[in-house]
């Protein structure tokens, strides 16, 4: 039997009963959090109790909680249930500061699994496939949620972990993995790598489906992946915070990802005035969680920029679908008073074949002036002629002028130098700006 | 009448020019000739050497951004009345001269020229039976 859902009633529920279903799991998930001390002193101070949350609009009168009270409580402030029940935490790779955290119950971490498995049952995976997480393991929720959910769908699951691409590619080949976990940027240097080694993924290995995530990027980079590894690539999007992936994934539509609302309350702002956006424009993203126990989450802050897609996906699922996300709001680099993402760099880039995948874009301040400078690796040298690179560089120059509003200084740098992304994120921009 | 060249992408960035003559030194790859043509933001060198298939593999392996072309290889007796004569021959048939250099052996001199139009470049030296070298007499290079 070649069944389209993991789990057909949740997934396509009539809006209706799912705004139900959500109703009674906010209830109960406002219930659940004021057993924490973070909570409870937020509602105090706000004059608010769990009583005041009947509908799904109320939820709007619950304030928004922020990384930043995640790392004021650390480690155990937002836990609502004894320590005692809790068997697993991970948390986010902070730099700074302290770490946030969040700790799971043994209910919580089956609920995730199920997701999981069921984002990848959704694109496609079953239990047939071999997938290989190309995650990092440890604290960071890549490795282990994709490890769980993928265990769950029932798939032989290759732990490889991060970095070491021979080693990636001979097991891809010798234990025929046909699907992997990995980040873009690092999808296309394994792609690089293959071809070097005289390995056709097409020919030589069994890869059908790769999910994508962790970094922003382009429709270009889809696309380019997916010509080079053979596959179909679909976009994943999770946070710790938010158990890790499996919070909103790709159908096999490849047209926006649904998020899954049986499981968050997915709300849109305006990251300046805090205010909803009309729904189709983009804003942060705030997820309140309504399935878990350990740590519930009211109308947490994601800083991830996105927008609710309109209308009904093809596919059956009614859980909204988000567009990709166009970064972060604070990625988000403000130069001249234009908004500007590395994804939109990203795209434009993507379209000159005799450019490379890897670029970086600094801005520092030259004078007086704020400027960006946008070094791009070329892919290879295609010609012998120093007027056909002033082309190529004037050509990249003036598309990205169109696209960004403002004129940026493109240097074409040699294949390999700026730093390779390898299993971790790639570095993309480098702000130098004196502020004054 | 062509040999191969190889040029490479620089950038203009200190010790990048030396690190890849070396890996070249160190393959025992012989270079008889180089140039470097550059802008204030990158360069591009170009050289003859006496195994170019064997260099340009060695460079793509150490994942350096390079090409393979065919340069015309001609060879002149007094400099500068040869290069004079060479160049007018050119000219005169309405070609453009892209790049040229040049490096001696012995009593000669060779002039390494990229034009415009490639088969139209050949047809001049045809008519004006100039002389020059082939990728094979590079070996006697060794
Ligand atoms: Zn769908």
């Amino acid at each position: 039997m070649n069944q389209e859902y993991w789990q057909e009633e949740l997934e396509t529920m009539k809006r209706p009963d799912l705004e139900r279903l959500q109703t009674e799991r906010l209830k109960a998930t406002v219930q659940q959090a004021l057993k924490s001390p973070f909570y409870q002193e937020v509602f105090k101070q706000n004059g608010l109790t769990a009583d005041d949350i009947q509908t799904l609009d109320d939820l709007r009168k619950i304030p928004f909680t922020t990384k930043d009270d995640l790392r004021a409580h650390y480690p155990f402030g937002l836990v609502a249930i004894p320590l005692r029940e809790c068997v697993r935490i991970h948390s986010s790779s902070g730099t700074t500061g302290n770490p946030t955290v969040v700790l799971h119950s043994a209910k919580d971490l089956d609920q995730w699994a199920n997701q999981v498995a069921r984002c990848m049952y959704m694109v496609g995976l079953r239990d047939t496939d071999v997938f290989q997480n190309t995650s990092g393991y440890g604290m960071f929720t890549g490795g282990l949620g994709f490890q769980y959910g993928a265990e769950r769908l029932g798939a032989l699951t290759v732990p490889a972990a991060a970095g070491n691409t021979k080693r990636q590619i001979k097991f891809i080949c010798d234990f025929g993995t046909t699907c992997l976990h990995i980040i873009p940027s690092y999808a296309t240097r394994l792609a690089e790598v293959m071809y070097e080694e005289g390995i056709d993924p097409h020919r030589d290995t069994k890869l059908h489906t790769v999910c994508i995530g962790a970094e922003p990027h382009s429709e270009e980079q889809r696309k380019r992946i997916e010509k080079l590894l053979g596959v179909k690539a679909y976009n994943c999007f999770g946070m710790s915070e938010m158990n890790g992936p499996g919070v909103a994934f790709e159908c096999k539509e490849q047209n926006g990802l649904h998020i899954w609302e049986d499981y968050v309350i997915p709300e849109i702002i305006d990251p300046v005035t805090l205010e909803p956006v009309p729904d189709g424009e983009v804003g942060e993203l705030v997820l309140t969680t309504i399935n878990r126990e350990a740590m519930p989450l009211l109308r947490y802050r994601t800083r991830d920029l996105t927008c609710f897609l309109p209308g009904d996906c093809p596919c059956g699922r009614t859980h909204r679908r988000l567009a990709r996300f166009k970064g972060r709001s604070d990625d988000m680099i403000i130069l001249k008073g234009v908004n500007i993402f590395p994804t939109q760099v990203e795209k434009i880039l993507m379209h000159f074949k005799e450019l490379g995948s890897n670029y970086l874009i600094t801005i520092e301040t030259v004078g007086y002036n704020d400027e960006m400078m946008i070094e791009v690796e070329l892919s290879d040298l295609f010609t012998d002629d120093f007027s056909t690179l002033q082309r190529l560089e004037k050509e990249v120059t003036r598309q990205l002028k169109d696209e960004l509003l403002l004129t940026p200084r493109v240097k074409l740098v040699a294949k390999g130098s700026l730093p390779a992304p390898e299993g971790g994120k790639a570095v993309r921009v480098k702000d130098l700006r004196k502020i004054c | 009448m062509t040999v191969n060249q190889i040029s490479i992408f620089l950038e203009n960035k200190y010790g990048t020019l030396s690190e890849i003559l070396m890996l070249l030194a160190e393959a025992n790859i012989r270079i008889i000739a180089a140039t470097v043509a550059d802008t204030s933001e990158y360069g591009i060198l170009r050289i003859i050497v006496n195994d170019p298939q064997r260099a340009y593999a060695l460079l793509k392996e150490h994942n350096v951004s390079a090409n393979l072309s065919d340069v015309l290889a001609i060879v002149t007796h007094s400099e500068a009345a040869g290069f004079a004569r060479t160049l007018q021959a050119f000219t005169k048939a309405g070609l453009t001269i892209e790049y040229m250099y040049c490096f001696s052996a012995g009593e000669k001199s060779i002039l390494i020229i990229r034009t415009n139009n490639r088969e139209a470049a050949r047809e001049v030296i045809r008519r004006q039976n100039m002389d020059y070298l082939c990728e094979n007499d590079l070996l006697k290079f060794n």
